[in-house]
């Protein structure tokens, strides 16, 4: 333990040592240099990338019915999990499914205070693998649920043509590089 | 406890001392704190390097990819040699690209990669870079980082004298190192003498495609061709290679072939030949050698052998091949951006030998010939001879150039580079290396435009410039600054195999180019699958061949049954991905292969003849998406006499 704390120790001189040395080039580049640790504040997301298929991100952001979703993932600072290998499934609510909740909802959680109740509720729309259309219907089928990114189980329900999510029906299925995105017309709720 | 405490302050202090003395005593400091060294070859977290360096792996067969100035490490090609890390030579889609005459050779020596040039200027396109020991040359492309070709060079032996490309890439050139019997035959080796043959193999390359094709083979004297380089400018059309072992001695060379005072540079005007050739010229002999040629549409290389290549005997072509005597055994032969000068390094030597173009055509025209060497006409020293650097180093081994006007060459026994000006010889600067430089390489150093802002220096030793690893050490790299007058030596790193020589180029040459993907619309490989719902297995006699999807996470099929000890079992994987870096592999228990890795949109085979009756497990050997642990599948083998049925499933279901 004392040894420890004698590393430590060391270390902290050490450092103290290097920068009380380090000589100050003109035009400051040590600023230049430690901005560059942050110089893709969206992690995977700043790839300039237009020859792969596009990825969930890529194909939400083009797609005008969900501007709110998109809004609501950059403000919840989440966009680099949406291009990540994944794979994911998104299960996409449209803009109308946010308009639809309760009056002030949507606007108390885009404050910069709820950056992370809003995260929850985005990635409680998301499920680590790759499910189709067919394999949610295989999912119903053999009575699975889907493990959803947040820890939650969703209920895959089948009624003739209609497949649900967690009460949410399915009105479209897009494919992504990285996985796949089902447009939804609610937002699933705890 | 307490010697560790005693230690700790010891260190302190030392470190203490060492920093406070970094400005206050000497403002001219040579610590890279002081002099701001570090921040030359400091390349942040997310920017990217200025330059592509690709050196040469030597005996690995291979070629390393790094980035100028941070001297990092982005990739390692296969070319000569079989490479688990992609399946290169282990893929029955790339098991041809190592085909010789000899049959399948796994390995080679990669000595001197040379990138494409049009006008004299890097261009981009393709690598080129030669094996030593099977002679062979491959084109490497730098689009998709892949060996797309390489063909093999009969009559010749350590191809050492090669990959060297003239200007406008009309010709790859490939010398060979030792003479031998051309053709081939059982002979007494004392009879060395005038009866071997050197073959120095002009391979054309077709513009469109790069595809090579031996044009001829000029039959030389039995000397040793150590290097060469092409004209440039004024001297485009003609190639310089250099020659030692004109005493053509074939024991203890390192006396025998050290007798003569001086040796030659030979002078080969290869357009006087290509146009005797395309006037029918030179003659047809056989020999057996393969040509390799992968097809990235098919992903799938082929290869042909061929019987016959066209021959040249010096002779017959008068006026088109001079020797130009140079002192003392010379290794480099290197011609300066503007095409006038060509130098030669005498290893045996402490000066620098340069020859000029314009004296050299001048001699010619007035015939002033110093006797000839088996018909071939000698040219007087000192009618060819431009200058003489008297270096003060030993060993001159290399030079290349900065464009502007300045030459820097390599000193293997003094541990050196010496800069010196074109014109008026005389020594600028010269600085250690650390320790027993070989090659070194501006990036377009030997082409007629120069990016000369690095200098990396490859040496053979590295003794203790690294933590040792064992007796055997990696080769050390070494990047000087030249921008300035004086050289600065910037930054020392490990390279892998042995760095005989390099090219690079300016990174905005090759970053626009660079493939991210094959779409899978466009894969034409014979056992493509354009979706996994064409996924299956079909069983032809004793061969199964399974067409296999890949895409995160899951391989479809992933449970196969009615499989038989004795099958021959091809997998065929196509990776569905269309995503930027998302590769999967495969590999499979007890397969006497390596693993595969394939590229989105790629389709690879991969071989596997199942030995024990049981239940036997693959997976994705590529940690591909967070359900990689999850890519995994298993393959019922039974008794060769069984009849259980062929099926194969996903989730319980059929495909």
């Amino acid at each position: 333990m004392k040894d420890k704390i004698l590393n430590s120790l060391t270390l902290l001189v050490l450092s103290a040592l290097i920068w009380s040395c380090t000589p100050q080039k003109e035009g400051d580049s040590s600023s230049e240099a430690s901005t560059g640790t942050d110089s893709h504040p969206m992690g995977q997301a700043s790839v300039v990338d237009d020859v792969s298929d596009p990825n969930i991100l890529q194909v939400a952001i083009s797609s005008e019915p969900h501007s709110t979703l998109v809004a609501a993932v950059q403000a919840a600072q989440i966009e680099h999990v949406l291009v990540n290998a994944g794979p994911l499934t998104v299960f996409a609510p449209v803009n109308e499914a946010f308009d639809a909740l309760p009056e002030g909802t949507l606007d108390n959680l885009l404050k910069p205070e709820n950056k992370g109740d809003l995260a929850t509720i985005i990635t409680r729309h998301a499920a680590p693998g790759s499910f189709d259309l067919n394999a949610l219907k295989r999912e119903a089928e053999k009575g699975r649920k889907i493990y959803m990114a947040t820890g939650d189980y969703l209920e895959v329900t089948v009624d003739g043509d209609n497949v649900s999510i967690g009460g949410a029906k399915i009105v479209g299925t897009v494919a992504a590089s990285n996985g796949i995105i089902h447009v939804i017309e609610k937002v699933i709720l705890p | 406890m307490k010697t560790n405490i005693i230690k700790n302050i010891l260190f302190i202090s030392a470190l203490a001392f060492l920093f406070s003395c970094g400005q206050a005593g000497d403002r001219g400091g040579n610590g890279a704190l002081s002099s701001n060294i570090a921040e030359k070859v400091y390349v942040a977290p997310g920017e990217r390097d200025e330059q592509y360096a690709f050196l040469s792996g030597g005996y690995s067969g291979n070629l390393t990819v790094y980035g100028l100035p941070s001297g990092r490490l982005f990739k390692e090609i296969p070319v000569f040699s079989q490479f688990p890390t992609s399946g290169y030579g282990y893929s029955e889609e790339t098991k041809p690209m190592l085909n010789t005459s000899f049959g399948f050779i796994p390995w080679d020596d990669l000595h001197h990669p040379d990138i494409s040039q049009t006008n004299g200027e890097l261009d981009g396109r393709w690598i080129f870079a030669n094996g030593n020991n099977t002679p062979r040359i491959a084109r490497i492309s730098l689009t998709t980082f892949e060996t797309e070709e390489i063909i093999e060079v009969p009559n010749s032996a350590g191809n050492h004298s090669s990959s060297f490309i003239t200007e406008n890439t009309e010709y790859v050139v490939a010398g060979t190192r030792f003479s031998v019997p051309v053709p081939q035959k059982d002979m007494p080796i004392s009879e060395y003498k005038a009866n071997f043959k050197g073959a120095l193999t002009f391979i054309a390359v077709d513009q469109e495609h790069g595809h090579m094709d031996i044009k001829f083979q000029l039959l030389m004297p039995g000397f040793n061709y150590d290097l060469s380089h092409p004209g440039r400018g004024k001297s485009h059309g003609w190639f310089f290679f250099s020659t030692y072992n004109t005493e053509e001695a074939n024991s203890l060379l390192e006396v025998n072939a050290s007798q003569n005072d001086k040796d030659f540079i030979a002078a080969i005007n290869w357009k006087k030949i290509e146009e005797y050739v395309n006037n029918g010229g030179g003659t047809k002999m056989p020999a057996k050698f393969a040509h390799n040629v992968y097809d990235e549409s098919t992903h799938t290389a082929t290869s042909t052998m061929k019987n016959e290549v066209l021959t040249v005997n010096p002779v017959d072509v008068p006026g088109a091949i001079y020797f130009l005597p140079t002192p003392k055994s010379p290794h480099g032969c290197d011609v300066d951006p503007n095409g006038e000068y060509i130098i030669g390094s005498g290893k045996l030597s402490a000066n620098i030998t340069v020859h000029s173009f314009d004296k050299m055509l001048a001699a010619i025209d007035a015939e002033k010939f110093d006797g000839d060497a088996y018909g071939i006409p000698i040219l007087n020293y000192d009618d060819v001879l431009a200058g003489s650097v008297q270096s003060g180093g030993l060993g001159p081994l290399h030079t290349e150039f900065d464009g502007k006007g300045n030459a820097y060459t390599t000193f293997f026994i003094s541990s050196e580079v010496v800069k010196w000006k074109l014109g008026t010889w005389e020594v600028v600067d010269r600085k250690p290396t650390y320790y027993s430089v070989g090659h070194l390489m501006i990036p377009g150093g030997n082409s007629r435009k120069p990016h000369g802002k690095y200098l990396v220096a490859m040496n053979k030793i590295t003794k203790d410039r690294y933590l040792p690893t064992g007796p055997e050490m990696e080769h050390s790299a070494q990047i000087y600054d030249i921008s300035g007058e004086k050289m600065e030596l910037l930054y020392d790193f490990p390279t892998h195999g042995e760095p005989h020589y390099a090219a690079g180029c300016d990174a905005e040459l090759l970053v626009n180019n660079s493939k991210k993907i094959y779409r899978i619309d466009e894969n034409n490989h014979p056992y493509a699958i354009k979706s996994p719902a064409e996924a299956r297995v079909e069983r032809d006699g004793k061969e199964v061949h399974i067409y296999m999807s890949t895409i995160r996470s899951h391989f479809t099929p992933d449970n196969i049954e009615g499989i038989k000890v004795g099958d021959k079992v091809y997998f065929h994987i196509t990776n569905h991905e269309q995503d930027f870096d998302v590769p999967h592999g495969f590999s499979m228990i007890g397969q006497r292969t390596s693993e595969i890795l394939v590229m989105p949109g790629q389709t690879k085979t991969s071989l596997w003849e199942p030995e024990r009756v049981g239940v036997w497990p693959f997976y994705c050997t590529d940690f591909c998406s967070a359900l990689h642990q999850e890519m995994q599948g298993y393959i019922r083998v039974s008794p060769a006499n069984s009849n259980i049925e062929l099926s194969y499933t996903l989730d319980g279901d059929d495909i």
